[in-house]
């Protein structure tokens, strides 16, 4: 792998993902590609050389030089303000990647998969979809998705199309869409029984999200007889997401 | 685990950093605890990001595996806590 | 060579606060810690200082709440560079709790429950400069704060204010604790910036 050096990104477009997050799409020149499920360190320095840096999952499928972060806005927070609302196109980042070896999905794996996202946690799984869709891989993946109330959901139109090859259960947690007969929830022992792969069919999970969701959800994935080695977790802290 | 220790990641959100000091790729990598011989996935360890310190703890017994502090000039470590670090020197396909 | 992000500010202090270098003002308390937080019955807990000469001097929790304590308005200054002014808490100052405990020591080492460690000089912790707090913002100190209780020296950077603080030992010769001996700076002034070693 060697160093990793920063490399100089820039936005090339913008997408509205959600009132609270942005897609930005980079081109990164010296770019040497990624794997479903890495992240980028994320540099932006002010013109009197202070900088500070954060940690973003890769959204997209491996695309030449093309790497897409969707970045939720964390109020009070000093870099996701500025990435979803003040950064424009041609404008400079630097970022530094792609990091990661265990939290990833390649086509060479043949079993299935379960994804489970805690609200921004699916930005990763994403790439994973993303990923399996281009290649038309035969895996079965089923995806549950936490996620606070509709307007939250990312990728909404996105999953919606793709739902007869991932299959995605959705777990509100505050709001549910009209007209749903459901209550809003928190996922339980009861949501992995209906929404997840039985531990028999030995998929290899993987769980993203705030720390205190990774936690309830990978013991819930324990309990219900999934071995440890497949279950493969990926905490974004307290709130969720980079500040 | 108590609810409240939300304080903790994994691995992966120091992966960048840890890179400077290990050419492979540290996410990868299986470690054993020196203190309860616990053989596990680097990256199912918790990290305690106390920046520009960070703690990185045993899933089995919370004891620290390493402590690495980092500032623009220098990157400090101390990995007494693991009796070995094994880094593959195989690549995912890219 | 960094480029320039346009239009990048990052945090930026009033011009008219009157903070350590480096430090940017926070509103919120953020909680940071090396390891799981302790939980501590109050009916195990204790309180030690132990002296360069092996005496001990111990004190349950209903002898510590029996201890005068004082109400104190502080501003704390952590090394990842927010500043928090203000803050309220009630504590048992150091110098009450060293009245009648005989030392020639020169150092201090902060133990907490759990493996944290933070060493100071001991006139550090004397003349008004230092507490055991237990409690933050008019209540009883959170266990992500500290609580029980929590060793507080405002005039140092935050790491030195030992969280879930047992024993406090009294050395001839200094240690340098968790993140002292690590890259840290062993004294920590913040009005000096003094983060790591060679500050």
């Amino acid at each position: 792998m060697g160093r990793l050096n920063w490399l100089v990104a820039s936005v090339a477009t913008l997408r509205e993902e959600t009132p609270q997050a942005r897609t930005l799409v980079l081109d990164v020149p010296d770019w040497p590609g990624h794997v479903a499920g890495q992240h980028v360190d994320v540099r932006l320095t002010a013109a009197d050389g202070y900088s500070t840096a954060r940690s973003y999952s890769i959204a997209n499928a491996a695309d030449g030089k093309r790497v897409e972060l969707t970045v939720v806005r964390i109020p009070e927070g000093e870099v996701s303000p500025y990435l979803t609302e003040e950064i424009g196109v041609r404008d400079l980042v630097e970022i530094r990647g792609p990091i990661g070896g265990w939290f990833v999905w390649q086509p060479v794996q043949t079993e299935s998969v379960q994804l489970i996202a805690g609200g921004s946690g699916l930005v990763p799984l994403m790439a994973m979809i993303r990923t399996r869709v281009a290649v038309r891989h035969r895996a079965p993946f089923r995806l549950l998705y936490s996620v606070r109330d509709p307007e939250s959901v990312l990728y909404a139109a996105e999953l919606q199309d793709i739902v007869a090859q991932v299959p995605v259960t959705y777990a509100y947690t505050r709001r549910v869409p009209n007209g749903s007969m459901e209550r809003p929830h928190r996922v339980d022992a009861a949501t992995l029984a209906s929404a997840t792969w039985p531990a028999a069919s030995a998929p290899t999970c993987y769980v993203c999200g705030p720390t205190a969701f990774v936690e309830v959800a990978a013991d819930l994935l324990r309990s219900a007889g999934h071995e440890p080695a497949r279950i493969r977790t990926e905490r974004f802290g307290p709130s969720g997401g980079s500040p | 685990m108590s609810q409240d220790t939300l304080t903790f990641l994994d691995v992966n959100a120091a992966a960048g950093e840890l890179n400077q000091l290990f050419t492979l790729d540290v996410t990868r990598a299986i470690v054993q605890c020196d203190s309860c011989d616990k053989i596990a996935p680097l990256a199912e360890s918790y990290l305690y990001a106390m920046e520009p310190g960070m703690v990185v703890r045993c899933n089995g017994c919370q004891r620290v595996l390493m402590r690495i502090v980092t500032n623009a000039a220098n990157v400090w470590a101390d990995l007494r806590g693991l009796r070995y670090l094994q880094l593959t020197k195989r690549e995912p396909e890219l | 060579m960094s480029i320039v992000s346009r239009g990048f500010l990052g945090r930026r202090r009033p011009a008219d606060q009157k903070l350590p270098p480096g430090q940017y003002l926070t509103t919120d308390f953020p909680v940071l810690s090396a390891g799981p937080t302790p939980r501590i019955p109050l009916d195990k807990w204790e309180f030690v200082i132990a002296t360069e000469t092996g005496a001990s001097h111990r004190w349950d929790w209903k002898a510590f709440a029996a201890l005068p304590s004082e109400q104190i308005n502080v501003d704390l200054h952590c090394v990842t560079r927010w500043s928090k002014l203000g803050t309220a808490w009630e504590g048992v100052s150091l110098d009450t709790l060293l009245e009648g405990v005989e030392t020639t020591a020169g150092f201090a080492l902060a133990t907490s429950y759990g493996d944290y460690t933070s060493n100071l000089p001991l006139p550090d912790l004397r003349d008004g400069k230092a507490w055991i707090a237990f409690r933050y913002d008019g209540k009883e100190l959170a266990p992500e704060h500290g609580g029980p209780a929590r060793l507080l020296v405002p005039h140092l950077y935050l790491w030195k204010s030992a969280k879930w603080i047992h024993s406090i030992t009294l050395r001839a010769q200094d240690k340098p604790g968790f993140w002292e001996s690590l890259g840290y700076h062993n004294y920590g002034d913040p009005w000096r910036e003094q983060r790591y070693w060679g500050d």
